[in-house]
């Protein structure tokens, strides 16, 4: 009843092109953004914007990078983490060697920085297929850190390895870096820069880029009798993945923690992220902050949780706790709906048009 | 508003509160907060837990004998990281501001979240004790105004190993053409002594050679066939973590190389690491910037407060002897001396993290009041100024008697001179790095 597109007419192209076309889908995402954008800084503590919602939307973008090469694309990779130390060591190198440089530039760079390095380790997917690419991205994921770890000039030969983000400002004295940037403009800035390319990345599936990368997903000899060139298509999904995973990973040492070592982006990071897309759903924009929300928040509230209701738990009996609890609901999705957490937001709203008429 | 409904909300809020807190908030007016960042669970659990039971030992024993400090009582809540670094921000972040005065330290325990709190702790004046690990050049007090790493560095392990190493070959001037290796965890942690371990070898003629071991370490093999088949050094030291420490043991056996020249740092001297390599264990030797051992007066008191009245944190009374359990008893020492300067500066009350800074910036630990605790012998004297956040640094040799430390020198003193300036010149090039100004501390 309150969902329903009935009665609501497109007269031009481009309304029938909207992202959106249901007025109702409109007025929710509007909410959603004057939610992120105000009602969240107004009322959150530090403790939620600084440790909750930035690995939240920094690990979204990052999943929002695996989907478009996994999801979108169909090239499982297992290299993320080492696409993100990329994009934080480029970022570092690029912030120490030229500080006059703004943060915005910096990170676009240390991106396409990222996005060559991923074009590099993309080439292979045009000869290796499903999970021999895994294997081979894997590969990429150990060489990269193994790179960092080895070579002093990436960390300007720092004896432990370890890099570390100058202070720096988007404008005047608006520092998103460094310990006197506020949890708040750490919090706004990176929301709308995953906000900028999550949009990005919605209007480029929904274009012919999109539809070769899902073309090649789908089947890629038919894909290619029909005229797709297989090594550009899996060379642009490789390189636009791998810039997101490149921002991703710049955004969490410089405006996360500060300070990171390559191990921060092992192979478990990669892991993480993996689970993120299959948990949240494959080939989908919404499938990664779903999926990002389900593996960063839902830890953290299963070990807050015995607290808020006055238990005194020992430590490490949460932990235990948590950890079952966990692996009991991943089974319980992926049992549920196969498809993800985006497949279950969808049927969903298919329901609500119905509501309260089910037929 | 009828009065039902006045009624109802009464009972509710009384219930709503009383659940939540039950007896702490109202003994956190006036009580001292203390967050813990413990790893009790996760693939380290085995070295984390006796620290753990320590550092909750220690505070335990103050609050039974002593009712708190100065009658504040202390009260210890622990987090679980898992040494995970993001577990470990999100615990720091959820413990920062609670009890009255928020968290008045933190002491991460892990390299990795250490780094990712440096910024942090900064912003919310709260200082980063980090005990023998972290950021060795956090001893420049000036760069660093919140890190703090007494009683030892890495920078500092590496030179009394070599120290150390001299005294066996009967002076510095036959370390000469002798063959050190360093096998080393292939992480921010285990390079750390590497830039030390190459400035002696310019200075003393050694030939240095480095393997790194890549995380977790379970293989080792080819790294030990070339040390002990080819290579064959006099000593190997190691900065090895975890599994690594039995497996590299194991190994050192496998390929015949003497565990008598095999000298491990205090993470590769746990209880833990060596009682899974069993035998092969026996005669490796390992640094320690504690005293080993149960029999030290706190350990009683401990016992007798604790134990006999079945309060202590570990499974059994007989655990508080392992070196990782006298890591967190020092630790919790060391926090609690802290609170006590700060204390007696601020008054009797709670004190915030700042004020805590300005006690661990003239913390003076003396051999005295080490002797009042029962801890002499167990921990070195500290004595810190607002430049230097280390003190003496200095480390005891111990080896593996088959089950159980058994200290095989006096505490060895670094060549303080030369690591200064590498503090000094590693800080300076932090703080030109990240915009700091260094605070004058005349």
């Amino acid at each position: 009843m309150l969902y329903r597109e009935a009665g609501e007419f497109k007269s031009t192209y481009q309304a029938d092109q909207a992202i959106l076309t249901i007025r109702q889908d409109r007025w929710f995402m509007w909410a959603l953004l004057a939610v992120a954008f105000v009602l969240i800084p107004l009322v959150s503590s530090e403790y939620w914007l600084g440790t909750i919602m930035l690995p939240f939307l920094i690990l979204a973008l990052a999943a929002l990078g695996l989907n478009v090469l996994t999801g979108y694309a169909g090239q499982l990779s297992l290299g993320t983490g080492g696409f993100m130390a990329t994009g934080a060591f480029a970022a570092y190198k690029l912030a120490t060697a030229f500080p006059e440089l703004n943060i915005l530039i910096v990170i676009l760079m240390s991106g396409a920085i990222t996005a060559g390095v991923g074009l590099l380790f993309g080439l292979p997917s045009l000869r290796i297929k499903g999970f021999y690419l895994a294997v081979a991205t894997l590969a990429s994921q150990f060489f990269l850190i193994w790179m960092f770890n080895k070579f002093g000039w990436f960390t300007n030969y720092s004896a432990s390895g370890v890099i570390s983000a100058p202070p720096m400002a988007v404008f005047g004295d608006n520092f998103v870096t460094g310990p006197y940037a506020t949890a708040e403009a750490k919090y706004l800035f990176t929301l709308t820069l995953v906000v900028l390319f999550a949009l990005m990345t919605k209007n480029l599936v929904r274009s012919n880029i999109g539809r070769e990368w899902m073309a090649v997903r789908d089947m890629d000899i038919a894909a290619e009798i029909i005229g797709i060139k297989m090594l550009p298509t899996k060379l642009k999904a490789f390189a636009y993945s791998s810039f997101l995973c490149g921002i991703a990973g710049a955004l969490w040492a410089f405006v996360y923690t500060g300070s990171v070592e390559p191990l921060a982006f092992d192979v478990n990071r990669s892991f993480q992220i993996l689970f993120m897309i299959i948990i949240g759903g494959l080939g989908s924009i919404m499938g990664a902050f779903l999926g990002s929300a389900f593996i960063v928040l839902l830890p953290i509230f299963l070990s807050n949780a015995p607290h808020w209701v006055g238990l005194n738990i020992p430590v490490d009996l949460i932990s235990h706790i948590e950890f079952m609890v966990f692996g009991a609901l991943i089974i319980f999705f992926l049992i549920v709906e196969p498809h993800g957490l985006a497949r279950l937001w969808q049927l969903l709203k298919e329901k609500l048009r119905l509501w309260p008429f089910p037929y | 508003m009828t009065i039902k409904r006045i009624k109802t909300s009464i009972i509710a809020a009384a219930v709503i509160s009383g659940s939540l807190v039950g007896s702490s908030a109202t003994l956190a007016m006036e009580s001292q907060f203390i967050g813990s960042l413990v790893y009790r669970t996760g693939p380290y659990a085995p070295g984390g837990i006796p620290w753990a039971d320590g550092f909750a030992d220690y505070i335990e024993l103050l609050n039974a004998r002593d009712g708190g400090i100065n009658g504040v009582k202390l009260e210890l809540e622990e987090c679980d990281t898992a040494y995970n670094t993001d577990k470990g921000v999100e615990c720091y972040e959820r413990l920062k501001n609670k009890g009255s005065t928020g968290m008045p330290a933190v002491m991460p325990l892990s390299t990795g979240i250490t780094y990712a709190l440096l910024d942090r702790v900064v912003a919310d004046k709260i200082p980063l004790i980090t005990s023998g690990y972290g950021r060795a050049d956090a001893a420049d007090g000036r760069v660093f105004p919140y890190g703090f790493v007494p009683p030892a560095t890495y920078w500092g392990g590496a030179d009394i190993a070599i120290n150390y190493i001299a005294s066996q070959e009967g002076g510095y001037g036959n370390l000469k053409g002798k063959k050190i290796a360093l096998v080393y965890h292939d992480s921010a942690y285990g390079k750390e002594p590497i830039n030390t371990l190459k400035a002696l070898a310019a200075q003393h003629g050694y030939e240095f050679s480095e393997f790194p071991v890549p995380h977790p370490g379970l293989e080792q093999k080819a790294t030990w066939l070339k040390i002990g088949r080819q290579l064959r050094p006099d000593y190997v030291l190691m900065w090895g973590w975890g599994v690594m420490n039995a497996t590299a043991i194991k190994e050192a056996a496998a390929v015949g190389f003497p565990r008598e020249k095999f000298i491990g740092v205090w993470w590769s001297g746990n209880d833990a690491d060596m009682v899974p390599a069993g035998d092969a264990a026996k005669g490796y030797k390992s640094l320690q910037f504690n005293g080993v051992g149960s029999d030290f007066g706190v350990h009683k008191q401990i016992k007798s407060e604790l134990y006999a009245k079945g309060k202590g944190s570990a499974k059994s009374a007989e655990n508080t002897g392992e070196v990782a359990y006298n890591r967190g008893l020092q630790s919790a020492f060391i926090l609690t001396e802290a609170l006590r300067t700060a204390m007696a500066e601020f008054g009797n009350k709670p004190v915030t993290g700042e004020q805590v800074a300005w006690a661990m910036d003239r913390l003076d630990i003396t051999d005295a009041r080490l002797k009042e605790v029962g801890a002499d012998g167990l921990f070195d004297p500290i004595k810190l100024s607002c430049a230097d956040h280390l003190g003496k640094g200095r480390a005891k040799v111990t080896q593996w008697d088959g089950s159980q430390w058994v200290a095989i020198s006096d505490w060895i003193e670094p060549n303080s001179e030369m690591l200064r300036s590498m503090y000094e010149e590693s800080a300076a090039a932090y703080a030109k790095e990240k915009g700091i100004t260094p605070r004058d501390c005349k």
